[in-house]
């Protein structure tokens, strides 16, 4: 084969490369994320303000933790922890997560109590696009405290 | 056919001991805005929306659900081991369906 | 053959042709060259596989794909068919299974052909329990062949490649070189002649079975390798064949001859 075949050859290939990859996008858009509204950033910080009662939160002491990318974004692992001793005194109530850039923000609220012994609960969930991942912890004297994480996603996860 | 959840409670543990424990749930966590490709058709909304865990009957943890959860809903978390007991698990489907498993631990 | 012209019928069919532009290809291995891999330096999809993804296949817990191995512990002691048996009523205990599916696809003299896992346990359904086939894409079907394969699970592929089973291995070989569809690509093309490479969300494994049934996030539950050369076929625009034809198992026994040696993962966790 010349060489001149050779390239053309390979060149045609990588096209091809590009054209899969294609489907893959044009399935991927067949999820929740079509015609659905999207969250926003504000939407998010809206819902958390009910869920919060109406306190925005400090950033601190929450820590969310996502891989950087996600490979698929309809398993995506999340652990959010949060800093406090879990004591009858001194606890956290409850931790929500929130999603700036899905169909929807709302993603799982937790309940904890002091039988945890630990402020940390792990899950996975969908992620749409690629966005910030944010989570809120109301404690039980009702401070609120906030973390967020951000995620690159290669293919939406929506709508399974 | 009978899928189960699959639990993860350790057999014993030292009293004060922070324990793990985890869930797996099979679930679709149908979303509701999906649809049937062959009907165009919506495909009603089906998730579980509640996960509950008490131990001894009192409430450890329990999480309120939303379609943002990935199917097949894991949960790993939690508790401090004070007695022997049972660790009762409840996931509760949109409808109401409940499932239901348990886990026991000896505190030494 | 004109790859271009036919790309670019393709895409302008589905209307996206405007996008193609917007996509790079990221070709890891340096110059035009393609990247030829020698058959002993093939690697498990685990490879390619990210930090979570792996994390979620390594913990026999929290990996999902056991929701299905649960399925298939409970089928194998289950009673079913005319017969009144269960798996466990001749076979005891599945450990009993340890070393099987590492010599699967294998061929079957009562047949005249090759058997998969799946094939067997239908055979010993209908032949042994008196009992209804399974659909091959069932919960009970995935269940009981991620089970038994799972006994398995890390000792090395160890099929038989010549006797009676050669003209089938040569049938496999053949369909894997062969270039179909809308896009005229081969197994080889994506799975030797480019891995590496990626294509939108993936990196291009040697496309093994070694893993198989196997938990994939995009399908959200388990699914058998069957289905997953259903989806490689459709991905350049060819007819799928059925799941469980013979096509389908010559050519998951060349696929499993090169990964000769290599461990059994059953069930993995992929993409
Ligand atoms: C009535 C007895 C009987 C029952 C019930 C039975 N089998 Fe078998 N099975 C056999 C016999 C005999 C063989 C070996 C002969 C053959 O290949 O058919 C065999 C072979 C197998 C093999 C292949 C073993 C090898 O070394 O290649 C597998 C896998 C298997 N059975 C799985 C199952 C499963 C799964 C079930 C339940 C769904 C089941 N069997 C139920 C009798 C039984
Ligand atoms: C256009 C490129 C392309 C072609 C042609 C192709 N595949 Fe694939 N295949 C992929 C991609 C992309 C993946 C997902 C990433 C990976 O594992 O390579 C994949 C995955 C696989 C896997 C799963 C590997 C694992 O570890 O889970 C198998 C098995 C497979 N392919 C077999 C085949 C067979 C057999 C053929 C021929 C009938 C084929 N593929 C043709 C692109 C292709």
């Amino acid at each position: 084969m010349s060489m001149d075949k050779l390239k053309t050859k390979v060149l045609g290939r990588r096209q091809i490369l590009k054209s899969v990859g294609l489907g893959a996008l044009a399935l991927a858009g067949t999820g929740l994320s079509s015609k659905t509204v999207q969250a926003t950033p504000d939407k998010a910080s809206e819902y958390l303000s009910k869920l919060t009662s109406g306190a925005a939160g400090t950033k601190g002491k929450v820590t969310v933790k996502l891989p950087e990318i996600a490979e698929n974004g309809r398993t995506v692992p999340i652990t959010v922890s949060v800093d406090s001793p879990m004591t009858d005194g001194d606890y956290v109530k409850s931790v929500h997560i929130v999603s700036e850039r899905n169909p929807q923000p709302e993603v799982i609220s937790f309940n904890l109590s002091p039988a945890m012994g630990k402020a940390e609960v792990s899950t996975r969930m969908r992620l749409g696009k690629t966005q910030k991942v944010r989570a809120a912890a109301v404690m039980n004297d009702g401070s609120v405290y906030t973390g967020d994480k951000e995620i690159k996603v290669t293919i939406g996860g929506c709508g399974g | 056919m009978a899928k189960k959840p699959r639990i993860k409670v350790p057999k014993t543990a030292k009293s004060g001991e922070t324990i793990l424990i985890k869930t797996l749930m099979s679930h679709k966590m149908e979303t509701g805005v999906r649809k049937n490709k062959k009907t165009g058709k919506l495909i009603p909304r089906k998730i579980i929306n509640k996960f509950v865990c008490k131990f001894n009957g009192k409430e450890v943890m329990s999480a309120d659900l939303h379609p943002a959860v990935a199917a097949n809903p894991y949960f790993a978390f939690y508790a401090k081991a004070t007695e022997s007991g049972t660790f009762d698990f409840e996931w509760i489907e949109d409808g109401g369906k409940t499932i239901t498993a348990s886990g026991d631990i000896v505190v030494t | 053959m004109n790859f271009i012209n036919n790309i670019t019928r393709v895409t302008s069919l589905l209307g996206i042709a405007s996008l193609l532009l917007a996509y790079t290809t990221n070709v890891s291995h340096s110059g035009s060259n393609p990247n030829p891999q020698g058959v002993n330096k093939m690697k498990s999809g685990y490879h390619w596989a990210t930090a979570p993804t792996r994390e979620m296949q390594d913990d026999d817990f929290s990996n999902p794909a056991f929701l299905w191995v649960d399925i298939g512990s409970e089928q194998w002691t289950t009673k079913d068919g005319e017969a009144g048996k269960s798996c466990a009523s001749c076979h005891s205990g599945v450990e009993t299974m340890k070393g099987v599916a590492a010599t699967y696809p294998k061929y079957s003299a009562e047949d005249g052909k090759l058997r998969a896992v799946q094939h067997q346990i239908n055979n010993c359904r209908t032949q042994q329990m008196k009992a209804k086939p399974w659909k091959w894409e069932s919960d009970n079907m995935l269940g009981v062949a991620a089970l038994v394969k799972n006994q398995s699970k890390g000792m090395p592929i160890k099929v038989k490649v010549t006797g009676e089973a050669q003209p089938f291995y040569n049938k496999g070989k053949k369909s894997y070189m062969l270039r179909r569809g809308g896009l005229d690509m081969s197994c080889k093309n994506c799975h030797m002649d480019y891995t590496d490479t990626r294509i939108r969300a993936n990196i291009l494994s040697n496309g093994l079975g070694n893993g198989f049934p196997t938990y994939r996030l995009k399908w959200q539950k388990i699914g058998s390798l069957h289905r997953r050369f259903r989806g490689c076929n459709k991905n350049v625009r060819a007819t799928p064949f059925k799941s469980g034809s013979d096509v389908y198992t010559n050519l998951e026994l060349f696929l499993t001859a090169h990964a000769m040696g290599m461990e059994i993962e059953t069930p993995s966790v992929r993409n």
